[in-house]
């Protein structure tokens, strides 16, 4: 019955069964996350502010193409204010403007983005890979390592992460005290600040994680694995993971959206990046008081954290569509047009994408 | 069932044990309390290391001292013995009595927020889940990953500089002129458009509708001043009471329960004759006397309905109360719009009526309306932040559950025996829709407690989360420890709590004995 509903709705919804042509799964993920336009647009503006925020400025000594950096002072231009315009289209002296005492804001927001993006990669990276481990370990072995990892999730998930960002934050400023943590974090303040975040945002992802090992370890395919004498890691690794990549995907996205977020709330406190260096939250938080001076130095930074944090979440949705197998991309428009193109041989379908049509216009009735 | 609730009470406090503990020894490592007195050149700079010292009792191992505080926690166990002793702060104030203000505090700011975003994001989540792919939907949806993206602290100073600086300069000549109302008319209109539902035409009747209306209203407000002297007065009443009648009918009853919408109306009817009876009560208002008077608007509801009777007695009882709680709402605010010319010239306020900071203003003196008028004036802009960001994960959530539960089979069989759309979406739908976004709620009520730490920073709101971060930053174990432990045992009741509920929610799952 319930596979009968799922074949009819892929008939009657569009995405016209493309598994039929014998796709490989990634071959089928790719296709629908191509065909999801808020994502496209989403990694099309990500790319853009990665490539722009990585080469503008330079990184890790290597000098980009911008004239200035984010330390450098130069003579304000026009009173500090922005000198880009978009008609005539020209970037000018100081595209975004400069702060009270004439560092370019431009670069300043570049170097705050490259340490946003660094972040975001380390906590995702750090974030899933823990989650990965404890998750597979607690959900495939379950007994007394369930027992004991899950409980060790409970203790994380409920130390606030503001308290863990200020012990980092503490002991990144402690550099005459040489041991090694020290001088790693004073040196690498962003690195190790993403090191941290990412060691106490695995908690959700691992629970969800050993969710999808507790249901996947009860299928037929894995009990066949087992008899024909496959490892526990080949199992885990082979058989287990592949499936349970969707979730880890979409979710460690969504971590990384919300580490934007995390880093930027940190430094606004003050207990994220630090001064010298700059972050987009620190210079919203330096700079909050001068709004009605120069309300720039307020909205590019700003500008920038909602256009990361927004394209990482289209591009996380995109992907959960792709893989939600029982995704249906159901279109409205060409699900009304399929009454009249799906071909005779399957009247059915036909009928009940008119039933489909009625109960969608029913809803809106009741609204 | 107990067996599961005593179990999970026994993990959870095991847990919390060990998270204090970890807790703790965090903050004492996360800096030197002593860093302020190092660099001074005062005389008495050892003396006063040696007191702060003395105060913290710096001397004992932080391990050692945990031991110490947890000896003094667990006399908050004992009941009704009143020795709790959760330690002093550097400041020499008592932990319970600074968590006691802390709390109110942030359950002031919180409350309100929370409650208002959940009926939002419930509202929008179920109607874009019944308009799938329209225009509004893709609209509900861009603007909640908008909101999702945005950093709370940026929207809490824009909020500051056009909600507060800005509406405050516009009250002092409140005069709108006539291209911003056929401005902000157009714009409401083609949101209306928008929400409309049905076929194009029906959609620009009521966009154009709702232009003429918001255009005509404005122009009326700008002409008579009505900014200064604001109110409803009774005729705004009696029109918004009928349209409360009518709308809560439909949606509790169907429009065609006639009984339904007869109590309804007369208890509409009844508060409007009421207004003018309540008028010098209101006068002396307490708080209490709200509380009361609010019961007694449903009791009235609840006793219309039952004498209006009709086939389904219930339905006509629920009708009639919503609708007299709704008009017993207006007349407060009626009556809160009223008191705004007192508020707005008093000698605390003048004229500047949107504060940026605070809870309340300092000093400031008058019954109950005015400092009713004063909390809203100081909670307006940081609710408006906190339901801003809180809303989107309510209408995505609430969307998705409403959307799996339109596909069920049982909708399609009530819809098959030839229920009215009402009744599918509203009793056999939207019941169900609400059970796990009841857990969330749950969840999330848990969280409220720790207080929005930046929220309360940025509006300098000194509830719990500025207890924390405080805390953190002068390396003060004490009010971090209490403020961690109000937090987490609360998040973990309520995360009981949930699992409880859910099971009596739906009897499909069942909680392992």
């Amino acid at each position: 019955m319930a596979e009968q509903a799922g074949l009819r709705q892929e008939a009657a919804g569009i995405e016209p069964v493309s598994e039929a042509r014998g796709l490989s799964q990634g071959q089928i993920v790719r296709k629908r996350f191509l065909g999801h336009s808020g994502a496209i647009v989403g990694l099309a503006v990500f790319a853009i502010i990665f490539v722009m925020a990585f080469t503008s400025v330079g990184y890790a000594g290597i000098p980009g193409w911008w004239k200035y950096t984010h330390e450098a002072v130069s003579p304000l231009v026009n009173d500090g204010a922005p000198t880009a315009s978009l008609w005539p289209l020209a970037w000018g002296e100081h595209p975004f403007g400069q702060d009270r005492i004439g560092r370019d804001l431009f670069a300043m927001t570049m170097r705050g983005a490259q340490q946003s993006i660094t972040i975001m990669v380390v906590i995702g990276l750090i974030a899933g890979l823990i989650g990965v481990v404890v998750g597979a370990l607690s959900g495939y072995f379950r007994g007394w390592m369930e027992a004991v990892l899950m409980r060790l999730t409970d203790v994380i998930i409920i130390v606030p992460a503001l308290l863990l960002a200020a012990v980092m934050a503490q002991l990144a400023g402690r550099r005459d005290e040489g041991s090694w943590f020290a001088a790693f974090a004073s040196s690498n303040g962003v690195l190790a600040l993403g090191i941290f975040l990412g060691l106490i945002s695995w908690v959700g992802l691992a629970r969800l994680m050993r969710g999808e090992f507790l249901s996947l370890r009860e299928r037929e395919f894995v009990d066949a694995a087992r008899i024909s004498g496959a490892s526990n890691a080949r199992i885990i690794f082979k058989h287990i993971l592949p499936n349970a990549v969707g979730v880890l995907i979409v979710n460690v996205t969504l971590t990384m959206s919300a580490a934007i977020l995390t880093e930027t709330a940190l430094s606004y406190l003050g207990v994220g990046v630090k001064s010298p260096d700059t972050s987009l939250g620190l210079l919203i938080s330096q700079n909050q008081e001068a709004f009605a001076t120069r309300p720039w130095l307020f909205w590019f930074p700003g500008l920038f954290i909602v256009l990361i944090c927004l394209s990482i979440n289209f591009i996380g949705d995109g992907l959960r569509d792709a893989f939600d197998p029982r995704q249906k991309k159901f279109n409205a428009k060409k699900a009304s047009d399929s009454g009249a193109t799906v071909p005779e041989a399957t009247p059915v379908a036909a009928l009940d994408s008119r039933a489909d049509d009625g109960r969608t216009s029913g809803g809106d009735r009741g609204a | 069932m107990v067996t599961y609730i005593v179990r999970r009470l026994v993990t959870a406090a095991l847990i919390l044990l060990g998270a204090s503990f970890l807790v703790y020894l965090l903050t004492a490592a996360s800096g030197d309390p002593l860093a302020e007195f190092r660099p001074s050149s005062a005389p008495n700079k050892q003396q006063l290391m040696d007191s702060r010292s003395a105060l913290l009792d710096l001397d004992t191992p932080a391990p050692v001292r945990y031991f110490k505080w947890l000896g003094g926690a667990a006399q908050c166990l004992v009941p009704f013995a009143g020795s709790c002793n959760l330690g002093k702060n550097i400041a020499g104030q008592p932990i319970t009595d600074a968590l006691g203000h802390a709390l109110i505090q942030t359950l002031t700011l919180v409350t309100g927020a929370t409650i208002l975003a959940i009926l939002v994001g419930i509202t929008l989540g179920i109607i874009t889940a019944l308009r799938q792919y329209s225009t509004l939907d893709y609209g509900v949806t861009f603007m909640a990953f908008l909101f999702f993206s945005l950093p709370i602290f940026w929207v809490a100073v824009l909020l500051k500089e056009f909600g507060a600086i800005g509406f405050n300069n516009f009250l002092r000549n409140p005069e709108i002129p006539l291209p911003v109302s056929l401005g902000i008319g157009v714009v409401l209109g083609a949101v209306a458009v928008v929400v409309a539902g049905g076929d194009m035409r029906r959609r620009v009747v009521t966009g154009g509708i709702v232009f003429a209306v918001v255009a005509a209203v404005l122009v009326y407000f700008s002409v008579t001043q009505w900014f200064k002297t604001p109110g409803l007065g009774p005729v705004v009443i009696a029109i918004a009471g009928v349209g409360i009648a009518f709308a809560v009918t439909l949606l509790t009853a169907g429009l065609r329960n006639r009984k339904a919408l007869q109590s309804a109306l007369i208890a509409a009817g009844v508060g409007v004759l009421l207004y003018f009876f309540i008028q010098p009560l209101l006068n002396q208002a307490t708080f209490l006397m709200i509380v009361l008077l609010a019961i007694a608007a449903v009791l009235v509801g609840l006793v219309i309905g039952y004498f209006m009777g009709g086939y389904d007695r219930g339905q006509s009882m629920r009708a009639a109360a919503i609708t007299s709680f709704l008009v017993g709402f207006l007349m407060l605010l009626d009556r809160f719009l009223q008191a705004w010319p007192a508020y707005f010239n008093n000698s605390r306020v003048r004229g500047r009526p949107i504060a940026t900071i605070g809870a309340g203003t300092p000093n400031i003196e008058g019954d109950f309306w005015i400092l009713g008028l004063d909390s809203f004036t100081h909670l307006v802009l940081p609710t408006t932040a906190l339901v801003l960001i809180s809303l989107a994960g309510y209408t995505r959530f609430t969307r998705a559950s409403m959307l799996e539960i339109m596909n069920m089979d049982y909708i399609r069989t009530a819809r098959a025996k030839g229920l009215s759309e009402r009744a599918v979406v509203m009793r056999h739908a939207f019941r169900n829709a609400l059970i796990p976004v009841a857990t969330i709620v749950a969840f999330d009520i848990g969280g409220l407690i720790g207080g929005a730490v930046i929220t309360e920073t940025v509006f300098s709101v000194r509830g719990m989360g500025f207890l924390f971060l405080d805390g953190i930053l002068h390396v003060d174990p004490n009010p971090v420890m209490g403020v961690f432990l109000c937090v987490a045992i609360t998040a973990m009741a309520f995360n009981l709590i949930a699992d409880l509920a859910y099971s009596a929610l739906d009897p499909r799952v069942r909680v392992k004995a």
